[in-house]
């Protein structure tokens, strides 16, 4: 079955003919070619495909496109301003050597970006645990979570380069 | 996984005639479950009939002693609802701590109970607090609720509307989480009314169910010492490479055990 | 240089683009035209194939082929080549079976490719392979590490009798056995170094296409520097000059060394794009890169030590048998020997050693290279036994160690295995760790976690490992024309930060603009000839020491401009901060560059350019060592470990970049602490894979971690022109052994010694309660 979904994404109207069965995560790659969205596993536990929807994370690998039909969509593209200047949050991703091949990034910092609205004040306990569904093989989580907590927390991060 | 044909329901109603008229047909809630099945070929169903569009299928109130939580409610919005907090702490701890942030934001009340998947948290609740099922059609009581591994007292073509949570004068519930998945391998809900005791576990089972061991124990002494000798038969309970039956027996006495400290 | 110099903690130049999804990944490359191949892989461990039959498959509309190894062998595609080639002490030859890209005969292993389906879309082609039938006829299958050399376990090479591959041994057996028993002290361990999954975030992926005109092959896929797979593809498998194949990986999702081998997926998909004159797509997923991505470790050690009343070692003796899989990989079997095993061992002087090592067939798939690649094996072996020692003289962990440390007076040091070890502080390093971990108040914390009924246990690892490793690199700089200084890379960065650390060398020595440095890697068409890649943590060493001498290069060249220009002998010029001067006058190295393009201000024999290429070359390799403490909690009733504190201290040399290495050091302990607390990979006794996602495969997760307190202990190295060690793998080889040290360390009031790593809850509460029984666990 073929359908189109019409959604907005990162701000603008977009529209694409997919099948039923096309994932979310899928429709943003192939369809929209907005590849900053990346696939990691097939079991809905790595969370490199993570995006806010309507402004709360999801994993756009466990997402049908048609149910982002008429909703919001942002993507790890949309985040930083118009005039490439960065969001908070991936700017202490770059701060805190949150990242080293990438691959996990895109989905870490849009759940970074969720965790900070959804916790100011957190602790590093409680953002080590907000982080359940995001796997990084890269940076021991050490600059990812000093990354979240600087941006929840201003001023938590001690004893930093 | 295999292509489908679509269909956003407006009412429950509609989604019921739809279902009847497909040919082998499936609901999805936040789809956290049925999304992961499908896309490893497991079921391959040829209509999806999406819930998610239905508004009056969204929403928790409290209505003096009974908390209404409708079926397309989203975990999160169960863990951070204030309602939902001040009645039964303990639900909101459990709905506050299935999957990660994004399952959360997703995943639907009535999604997790109607899979009766043995490591979903909320069948705990529904045997541990003494929940009631709503459908489309009738009341179904938690406790004659879940059959079996993946199988509930549901019709084919039933759907779940809401669930209806007594609110205990005291309740706790811990889960210990799958190393690799973050699934419940064993989770106990412990809750306390007008001195009945009900003890709620999943994820060691093949479905949700009560120690009543643990409960009459319980009512007679309200310690966690009460229950330390009794051993849960490892029979039916669920092994795999993470945990065996027995560690899984070890961790359900430990958990209830808490739950009852943390309670008196 | 200030702040862009040598040793300054300066941003990662790589992330803006990273941050904004501007990554260009495998997976992000689509080419007009392509069609998208799915593979249809063994469902037994261990199988005769009586036939395979697509024609179900062909006849679905959009399917443009299915390929299997008949297609192959009738194309003369070549086999995958190994580069063992051991021999046993009679002299007779290790076993060396072929692997050919899909077996047509017999499957060895659950997930073996054994067609590839291609077809107009993804869905369509993983919806045919299913369709793809092929006619097994099961046989039995051998997975375990303990009983593949069993009499009477099935035979992964029938031919051969045996599952084992050749019996290596270093030293004389019954001189160390006679030590052994002589010594007034002897302790035993038997190990497992468990079998993990690399596990890089990035699923495999690969694009092939092919231009007819040209025969010319290119392949996008995840790599760690395509030149050796290159020349494998081109030479071995498709018999093409080198030239007619390219390589090309953009950026690349992790690599942990499991990313540097050559698969029989991508020698498939090269293929079905030049059968069919057609860009070709494959985008695995997660279970087929858990099945067929080449695994870690997977070992069995036993080991004995002797020492003297001092607490001195007399003697060490160490039986590895290693699980290769059901073929021989690119480099699996060198591990435990010279691969990562020839530091055993380890930091000790040990005066007499035998060595011992099994590899062995099973039916599964390859063990290779995975960070640390036999050093962390290799470390847990000595580290084990060390604590053993411990406890068997009443000499504290610390001091057994610290009497047996090779001491930088005995330096440079020459091991067994023939290597010499330059430069390393370990004492010094160890008592920094301990100091750093506040060990002398270990035990108030210990009070605390009691009250709460939790066990509270601290444990120490000292670490050797080798880096930098042969036989070269080419590098090369190159003043653009815009103004920007390319560094043309052999190396290839994948997460390392490369783009960062040798724009600061080329800032620091030529005194150019940092943001004008470019970084040029991951495409063997540019690449210099040279080139090898990025693996056993030797891009500091190869790619910077080689920055180091093409810049030496540019210098002297500029040198000679300069002084032409300048009317001034070359050598009467000097080089400082970007700045060529002669006398009075002066020039900067981008005047110089901007005239050096220039013939006529050229002096004789010049040719244009600044632009030197470099293959650098050490044969030296550098010793990187470290010493971590851990503290653990325990939950004696759940079993659950708890990592509250993790002290790291690392000798890497000259530090490049603290923020970049710290970096490293982080990622490298938390795979060392995934292999020790939650990973695991599994085979059933049929050689089923039970861990091929990660609902089943314990990745590490950021509440396994505790904060990581990083520090250095730097002493530089003496055999490369950086002082340079490398920094890579750290982590992940001290890791393991520091974690089981101090879990067996709260564990120590039930009388538990050791356990083995995965040190699952489970396994964990099991040992409680047998000793709780009184039982010895």
């Amino acid at each position: 079955m073929t359908l189109e979904v019409k959604l907005t994404v990162n701000g603008v109207e977009r529209s694409a003919q997919v099948e039923a069965r096309t994932l979310l995560a899928e429709l943003l790659r192939d369809h929209l070619k907005l590849t900053g969205t990346h696939v990691g596993c097939d079991t809905t536990q790595c969370g490199c495909c993570v995006v806010h929807l309507d402004g709360k994370a999801i994993k756009s690998c466990t997402i049908l496109a048609v149910q982002a039909r008429g909703k919001a969509v942002t993507t790890i593209e949309g985040l930083a301003q118009p005039d490439g200047t960065l969001h908070p949050m991936q700017e202490a991703f770059r701060e805190h050597h949150g990242l080293q091949c990438g691959f996990c990034t895109p989905g870490m910092v849009m759940m970074g970006v969720d965790i900070a609205r959804r916790n100011p004040g957190a602790d590093e306990d409680l953002i080590r645990h907000q982080l359940e569904g995001n796997i990084c093989r890269c940076t021991g989580y050490q600059g990812i979570v000093e990354a979240i907590l600087s941006v929840a927390t201003p001023g938590a991060v001690k004893g930093h380069h | 996984m295999r292509d489908f044909d679509y269909h956003l329901a407006a009412d429950v109603e509609a989604a019921l005639a739809q279902l009847r008229a497909s040919e082998d047909g499936k609901i999805i809630a936040g789809g956290m479950t049925l999304l992961p099945t499908l896309k490893q070929n497991l079921a391959a169903p040829t209509d999806l009939i999406d819930l998610g569009g239905i508004s009056a299928l969204r929403g928790i109130a409290l209505d003096g002693n009974m908390l209404t939580i409708k079926a397309m409610t989203i975990h999160a919005d169960v863990g951070a609802s204030d309602v939902v907090r001040k009645a039964i702490p303990a639900l909101a701890t459990l709905a506050g701590g299935i999957g990660d942030p994004a399952v959360r934001h997703r995943g639907t009340i009535g999604g997790s109970i109607a899979n009766s998947d043995p490591a979903a948290d909320y069948p705990g609740a529904v045997v541990g607090l003494g929940a009631t099922i709503v459908t489309d059609r009738r009341e179904i009581a938690g406790d004659d609720f879940f059959l079996g591994l993946f199988e509930t007292a549901l019709e084919p073509d039933e759907i779940i509307t809401q669930v209806r949570f007594p609110v205990p004068d005291q309740a706790h519930y811990i889960k210990f989480r799958h190393p690799a998945s973050g699934y419940a391998v064993a989770g106990v809900m412990v809750s306390r009314t007008k001195g009945k005791v009900r003890v709620g576990v999943t994820g060691a089972g093949p479905y949700a169910f009560r120690a009543s061991d643990f409960e009459t124990a319980l009512e007679r002494d309200f310690n966690p010492q009460a229950i330390a000798s009794i051993e849960i038969s490892v029979e039916e309970l669920n092994s795999d490479i993470s945990s065996s039956a027995e560690y899984r027996a070890n961790l359900v006495q430990v958990l209830a055990r808490r739950c009852v400290t943390a309670l008196i | 240089m200030g702040q862009y110099g040598i040793g300054q903690p300066v941003r990662r130049k790589e992330d803006v683009r990273l941050l904004t999804g501007k990554g260009q990944y495998t997976d992000d490359i689509n080419i007009d035209g392509q069609a998208w191949a799915a593979f249809v892989r063994s469902s037994h461990a261990n199988a005769k194939i009586n036939g395979i039959d697509a024609t179900d498959a062909l006849a679905l509309p959009g399917v443009v082929a299915v390929y299997t190894g008949f297609d192959l062998d009738a194309a003369g595609i070549g086999t995958l080549p190994s580069e063992a080639d051991y021999k046993n002490r009679d002299g007779s030859s290790m076993h060396k079976p072929e692997r050919k890209i899909m077996p047509t005969e017999q499957t060895r292993f659950v997930g073996e490719v054994l067609a590839i389906v291609v077809a107009e879309t993804g869905a369509l082609a993983r919806e045919a392979a299913d369709l793809v039938q092929i006619d097994f006829d099961p046989l039995p299958a051998i997975a375990s590490t303990a009983h593949a050399l069993d009499d009477d376990a099935p035979k992964v090479w029938p031919e051969f009798g045996t599952n084992l591959i050749v019996h290596w041994e270093y030293g004389d057996e019954a001189e160390v056995e006679a030590k052994l028993k002589a010594a007034k002290t002897r302790v035993t361990v038997d190990l497992i170094n468990n079998r993990v999954a690399p596990s890089p975030m990035e699923p495999r992926c690969v694009v092939a296409t092919y231009e007819a005109p040209d025969d010319q092959l290119t392949i996008y896929s995840p790599t760690q520097g395509g030149r050796r797979l290159q020349a494998k593809l081109a030479t071995d498998l498709f018999h093409m000059p080198v030239d007619n194949v390219r390589f090309i990986s953009r950026d690349t999702g992790g690599g942990f060394g499991v990313r540097s081998k050559m698969y029989p997926e991508t020698v498939a998909i090269a293929f079905a794009a030049k059968a069919l004159n057609r860009p070709v797509k494959w985008r695995g997923d997660r279970v087929e890169t858990f099945m067929s991505d080449y695994h870690g470790r997977d070992q069995i050690n036993h080991a004995e030590m002797g020492l003297d009343a001092d607490g001195k070692i007399v003697a060490l003796k160490v039986e590895t048998l290693l699980n290769v899989g059901a073929y021989l990989s690119e480099n699996g079997i060198r591990l435990p020997m010279e691969g990562g095993g020839r530091i055993i061992p380890c930091g000790y002087h040990v005066p007499d050693f035998y060595f011992s090592v099994k590899p062995m067939f099973t039916n599964t798939v390859c063990t290779d290279t995975y960070r640390g690649a036999g050093r962390p094996e290799a470390n847990y072996i000595t580290e084990r036994l060390m604590d053993a020692a411990a406890d068997a003289t009443g000499l504290s962990i610390a001091e057994i160690r610290r009497r047996n440390f090779i001491t930088p007076q005995q330096m440079p040091y020459r091991t067994h295995l023939g290597f010499t070890i330059d430069s390393g502080d370990f004492a010094g390093t160890m008592d920094m760790a301990i100091k750093a971990a506040h060990w002398d108040s270990f035990t108030e914390r210990r009070k605390q976690s009691e009250a709460q009924g939790k066990l509270r246990g601290i444990g120490l690892a000292v670490f050797i490992e080798g880096a930098g490793s042969r036989p070269m690199e080419g590098m090369r700089l190159r003043f653009e024309e815009n103004g920007d200084v390319s560094v043309i890379a052999g190396t290839y960065s994948h997460g390392q930060g490369h783009e960062t650390v040798y724009s600061q060398l080329v800032t620091e020595w030529l005194g150019v603009d940092y943001d004008k440095v470019k970084l040029i890697n991951g495409d063997t068409g540019t690449a210099p000839k040279t080139s090898i890649g990025t693996f056993g943590s030797r891009s500091s060493m190869v790619g910077g020491g080689g920055i180091r001498r093409a810049a030496n290069l540019i210098i002297a060249k500029g040198r000679k401009i300069a002084g032409h220009l300048l009317q001034a002998d070359a050598e009467a010029v000097s080089f400082a901060d970007g700045v060529f001067r002669a006398g009075a006058g002066s020039m900067t190295i981008e005047d110089v560059a901007v005239a050096s393009r220039d013939p006529s201000k050229l002096p004789e024999g010049l040719t244009p350019g600044l632009d030197e290429e470099v293959t650098y070359k050490n044969e030296v390799e550098n010793f990187p060592n470290g010493a971590h403490v851990v503290e653990v909690e325990i939950d004696p009733d759940t079993g659950v470990i708890q990592i509250v504190a993790y002290t790291a201290v690392d000798d890497c040399g000259v530090v490049l970049n603290p923020f970049i290495v710290h970096g490293q050091v982080y990622g490298g302990v938390a795979q060392g602490v995934g292999q020790a607390l939650t990973e695991s990979v599994v085979y059933d006794e049929d050689g089923q894979l039970l861990t091929a996602s990660y609902m089943d495969y314990g990745m590490p997760r950021a509440h396994t971690m505790a904060h990581v307190e990083a520090l250095f202990n730097v002493v530089p190295a003496t055999t490369n022109e950086l002082g340079v060690k490398g920094a890579g793998e750290a982590g992940a080889t001290g890791a393991p052994a520091a974690v089981v040290s101090a879990v067996c360390d709260a564990l120590k009031p039930f009388g538990i010694r050791h356990l083995d790593m995965p040190l699952t809850p489970e396994t964990v509460w099991r040992a409680i309660r047998a000793a709780r029984a009184g039982k010895a666990a």
